[in-house]
């Protein structure tokens, strides 16, 4: 299964909060995260994480600094600031809504999804 | 696809950073960002078993096609782009043939050499004014201004001594022309050019023309005859008109708001305007606009082809109008002198149009409806000047043989043999029997016919005519 390339989109911001709401990282990890919290079926093509890093830093929901660990290479590492927590908690609401009315027009969990439903789904 | 295995891992990424640095809406950091990231990639790949260059490939190939990073990147930072023309120069120092030519250096501080010599034209100016009077200026124009032009070209280009000695010898003789020859009235007046005689205002602006073609010899560091070099002279004149249109309007806007300002508060600024801001201003903006053309050369897209591209269609139409009506009404004959004034002016933009649509066009591609449009423009400017031409030269016995006129004349010849071979050529070009290099070829070859006419209007004319 991919997810669709809106879905995809809509999605970015929340999750890229999320993971930089769990401690400061680097573009790779932050990927790497997403890669493992989906299961691989959240990706999108690597390069285009930091466009989407750039406009939250401009936003002000992140901060950065290029930051240079012993022995590594430097990185630019991002930070959520008190700002960016707002937007999370804001998103975070908007998605729970959004999730509870999914719910409720698809009754059931995924194990006895109805058959009319899960054709409709394709 | 494969990679030469001889190659490092540091070479392949520099490699691929070369081709990043190209787009305009990454920044060094951004690439810096992503290599660190496409670093990681490589690591954890190779750490899984692969081949340097095998990661490699597969981390480029993650980080996505570079065309839609760099959309997003340019959706995100799209005042980056705009940014990059007015302040980064470092952007400028691009990889194609002209940024090799000139050493980072000599880039870095061009502006304030530049700034100098616009500010020794203005001081220049003054000065000959200050010692000579208002006419003296007035006619040696040229000569006072334009060497500073040609000393910036000769900065940046490093031309031979011999081109830089041939080009003085030129400006010596001009100029040793426009002040020796007697010609009629124009002494000791101060409205300059109405006062002067015909053949002195013909060899002032023969001389203007001259000269520049001379500047633009310093200016292909010495390799005039190179067709290459010639177009971008013509390139380089087109933008530097329009960069120094701009700081005229610009500059003579600020001017007005000086002297408005001032006098709200009773204070009359317009004869310091006026002598001294207006006239050294206009010959420092000389240097300063073709400052601009050099900093902006790859940063801005050309200007002038882009006005060729609106305005050919407009032109066309009003020639086939001009046509249509001569032939109506029949009185492009019966016109006064300033008919074939007029035209020359017509075919200069005529001309204009078209070498500045050639100087823009990628002679790979097939010809298309532009060039077709320039077809019917070139038809249209011919078949007008043809019957001005015949109706004045029938009446050549009516209104004489004045310098003006043989001046006027000589030119609409010229410009109707360059406009008559150059449709010939657009048509087989059109019809794909001529290639693009020898419409490109014929402009720049024509260059030489302007250089000579100029040399006659202030050499030959003044005596020529009794400098009447």
């Amino acid at each position: 299964m991919r997810i669709g390339k809106d879905l995809v989109a809509a999605a970015a911001t929340p999750v890229v909060l999320g993971i930089l709401a769990e401690g400061e990282s680097y573009g790779y990890a932050i990927l790497q995260r997403i890669t493992a919290l989906s299961g691989g079926e959240l990706e999108w093509s690597d390069g285009m994480l930091y466009p989407l890093l750039h406009r939250l830093e401009r936003l002000g929901h992140v901060d950065s600094e290029w930051r240079q660990e012993p022995g590594g290479r430097p990185r630019k590492h991002y930070r959520l600031s008190a700002q960016g927590a707002a937007t999370l908690a804001d998103q975070r609401r908007q998605w729970t809504v959004i999730g509870s009315v999914l719910d409720q027009v698809w009754p059931g969990g995924p194990d006895d999804r109805q058959p009319r439903i899960a054709l409709g789904l394709g | 696809m494969s990679t030469d295995p001889t190659q490092s891992l540091d070479e392949l990424i520099a490699s691929w950073r070369d081709w990043m640095e190209r787009r305009d809406a990454l920044s060094t950091a951004d690439i810096d960002e992503l290599e660190s990231h496409l670093r990681d990639r490589v690591d954890a790949l190779a750490g899984a078993g692969l081949a340097d260059d095998e990661a490699f490939l597969i981390g480029v190939k993650r980080l996505g096609s570079m065309d839609e990073l760099s959309r997003e990147y340019a959706v995100e930072h799209s005042g980056r782009l705009w940014k990059q023309l007015v302040l980064d120069d470092g952007a400028a120092e691009g990889a194609d043939a002209t940024g090799a030519t000139i050493p980072v250096r000599l880039r870095a501080n061009g502006l304030a050499v530049a700034l100098a010599l616009g500010v020794g034209a203005g001081v220049a100016l003054k000065a000959t004014e200050l010692l000579a009077g208002p006419d003296v200026v007035f006619r040696n124009i040229a000569v006072i201004v334009l060497p500073f032009l040609a000393a910036w070209f000769a900065w940046r280009r490093r031309p031979p001594v011999a081109t830089l000695i041939g080009v003085a010898a030129a400006f010596v003789l001009v100029g040793l022309a426009l002040n020796l020859y007697p010609f009629d009235g124009g002494s000791s007046t101060v409205t300059v050019a109405m006062q002067d005689s015909a053949t002195a205002v013909l060899a002032t602006i023969g001389s203007v023309v001259a000269l520049w073609l001379v500047t633009g010899i310093v200016d292909a560091g010495g390799a005039w005859r190179s067709d290459r070099t010639r177009m971008d002279f013509i390139r380089f004149s087109g933008e530097w008109l329009v960069y120094y249109v701009l700081i005229a309007i610009v500059g003579g806007a600020l001017s007005g708001l000086t002297v408005a300002v001032f006098a709200s508060i009773q204070v009359d600024v317009m004869p310091f305007v006026g002598e001294w801001v207006l006239p050294c201003g206009a010959a420092g903006a000389v240097l300063v606009a073709a400052w601009l053309v050099g900093a902006k050369q790859r940063v801005i897209e050309n200007i002038a082809p882009v006005l060729t591209k609106v305005f050919t269609p407009l032109f066309t139409l009003m020639m086939l109008a001009l046509v249509v009506a001569a032939v109506l009404q029949w009185n492009l004959v019966d016109g006064s002198r300033e008919l074939l004034i007029a035209f020359d002016l017509v075919l200069v933009v005529a001309v204009g149009l078209l070498v500045y649509a050639v100087s823009a066009r990628e002679p790979a591609l097939p010809p298309g409806w532009f060039d077709r449009l320039q077809v019917v423009m070139l038809a249209a400017a011919l078949v007008v000047d043809v019957i001005v031409l015949a109706a004045m030269l029938a009446r050549t016995g009516e209104f004489g043989f004045s310098a003006n006129k043989t001046a006027s004349l000589g030119l609409n010849l010229i410009l109707l043999a360059n406009l008559a071979w150059a449709a010939w050529l657009q048509v087989g070009f059109v019809r794909r029997r001529v290639p693009f290099g020898r419409v490109e070829r014929w402009q720049t070859g024509y260059l030489p016919v302007y250089l000579g006419w100029a040399a006659i209007l202030v050499f030959l004319f003044p005596p020529v005519f009794g400098f009447a």
